[in-house]
């Protein structure tokens, strides 16, 4: 997955805070102050109760495997092997879209519910992509 | 809606299905409209409602020559017609406009004129997903299922059982583009796309489009055609990110739909003779059974495995073969909508015997919106 010849994300004014994360080895969320409520994707307010009162926090950078596809149609800007397209569940409630990465990409390897943790790959100039790989031991 | 319902009373697919690479898109559109028009037994002068998805309405008017008092340009996938039908009956009881087309049209396959779809990397897909490699349907629709298998106790023989059962309707559907029965094998034995997704698993790419026509009951009954009244409708939207679906095991969007349908038509499930469920791929029947309140939380997959929405069965699901085995050009909400008129019409090829209540439900996006129609030949 050296090959990043593929659509990266573009910061907005909203989100920067959390690029800027990942480009510093940091997963960060935000949590309302009003509700405490803690959410991804950044917004400058809270989805739930609409406060603006909002802050930013880096979260443990620990997951589990909510669901995923293991991808097996060659594509340009992801090569030729099959690769999985996961959604995990932070250890802070947010689920996020990210790929499962250091381990085969198989069923087998890739069981429901397994503990994982995050891990930054650089992709270009300004942009690293949070991934996560299964904790070992 | 039942004091001052509203009517479909024109209704055509586009005259070719599957590859038309001699027709560009707004083509499609337009023989689609006028396929309509001649089966209403209405001229375009008639028309002064339009809507359509994906592309502009304005495109659709101006192309077929039609000047609106009323347009529509809901677009949230694959369901928008079910919503158009919504917002047309809305518009018509309000007086907004009396005879409304609805077209859906796309050169899917052969891509004759057909828009490039591209996503802003500034966009929250851009940004959170489409990185991740989460581009196209195969990879975004299907990613809750393995969730949702896990929870409940579904096989990917289940899920093959869902394609193979279409399979049999399609076999009874001349335009289907698929008719070769299939086993659970064949399906486990296709390409695979996206572990657990097989090739026969998903539906089809093709070119073609559908239109509606919808006027006022009241008027309907001058019409050429068998009038499919509408009994009720539901709408509602839950993320365009999949992966902020708040259950990878439900729909919300399904769900409130689909309540606000069987709400207004004040019909019980048992009424239900007839029902399309939009399977973009082979998962979408079972939420939907789910989410519609057909079958409890995990027992969809048996009751298709009981063969209770197959040819004969209780509740005959997707009677024109489906996105699987019939037709799915882009946003198969139309066909989904055309086959439950023509089932109200008693003209289906795969007719269900004296069936009067027919239900549309369509997904857009993944799991991003929806849109249920409650149809009836029977003037409520």
């Amino acid at each position: 997955m050296a090959d990043y010849a593929r659509p990266l994300p573009q910061p907005t004014p909203e989100t920067r805070h959390f690029w800027e994360g990942c480009n510093a080895g940091e997963l960060r969320l935000q949590r309302c102050t009003a509700c405490a409520h803690t959410y991804f994707p950044p917004r400058p307010f809270c989805p739930v109760c609409s406060s603006r009162d909002v802050e930013v926090f880096k979260a443990s950078g620990k997951a589990t495997l909510y669901s995923y596809v293991i991808n097996h149609r060659p594509r340009p800007d992801f090569g030729e092997a099959p690769h999985s397209i996961a959604v995990v569940t932070l250890e802070e409630g947010p689920r996020m879209m990210t790929n499962i990465v250091d381990c085969p990409q198989t069923p087998e390897a890739l069981q429901l519910d397994m503990a994982l943790e995050v891990t930054f790959e650089k992709a270009g100039p300004e942009i690293s992509l949070p991934k996560f790989k299964p904790v070992k031991g | 809606m039942k004091k001052k319902s509203v009517a479909v009373v024109g209704a055509a697919e586009t005259t070719q299905m599957g590859k038309i690479p001699n027709v560009s898109q707004i083509a499609l559109h337009a023989d689609a409209a006028l396929n309509a028009l001649k089966d209403a037994g209405l001229k375009i002068s008639d028309i002064d409602g339009v809507a359509t998805a994906g592309d502009s309405p304005v495109e659709v008017a101006h192309y077929l020559g039609i000047t609106p008092t009323w347009v529509d340009g809901t677009s949230v996938g694959g369901c928008s017609f079910m919503l158009h039908v919504r917002h047309a009956a809305a518009a018509i009881n309000e007086g907004l406009c009396k005879t409304v087309l609805i077209t859906h049209a796309e050169s899917g396959r052969s891509r004759v004129g057909a828009r490039r779809f591209s996503r802003d990397p500034a966009s929250q897909m851009g940004q959170f997903e489409v990185p991740f490699g989460v581009t196209s349907p195969p990879t975004m629709f299907t990613i809750p299922v393995l969730r949702y298998m896990k929870e409940v106790g579904v096989t990917e023989e289940d899920l093959a059982m869902v394609a193979v059962i279409q399979r049999e309707w399609a076999a009874k559907n001349p335009r289907a583009s698929y008719r070769d029965p299939i086993t659970v094998e064949d399906v486990l034995k296709s390409d695979m796309i996206a572990w657990p997704f097989r090739k026969l698993m998903c539906c089809l790419v093709t070119d073609g489009g559908g239109a509606l026509i919808l006027t006022s009951a009241e008027r309907a009954r001058d019409f050429p055609q068998k009038p499919a009244y509408i009994l009720g409708t539901g709408e509602s939207c839950e993320t365009p990110m999949v992966s902020q679906m708040e259950d990878f095991t439900t729909s919300k969007a399904f769900r409130v739909s689909g309540k606000k349908a069987f709400d207004e038509a004040g019909i019980r499930h048992a009424d239900v003779d007839h029902l399309m469920i939009y399977d973009a791929f082979a998962h979408l029947p079972l939420y939907g059974l789910e989410d519609l309140g057909f079958c409890e939380r995990g027992e969809a997959a048996s009751f298709i495995r009981g063969r209770n929405t197959a040819p004969g069965g209780k509740l005959p699901l997707n009677t024109n073969g489906g996105g699987l085995s019939y037709m799915h050009s882009g946003m198969y909400g139309m066909y989904a909508l055309q086959e439950s008129v023509r089932q109200m019409r008693g003209i289906a090829p795969a007719q269900v015997p004296g069936a009067k209540i027919s239900i549309a439900h369509g997904v857009g996006g993944m799991f991003a919106a929806s849109g249920t129609i409650v149809f009836s030949n029977e003037a409520p």
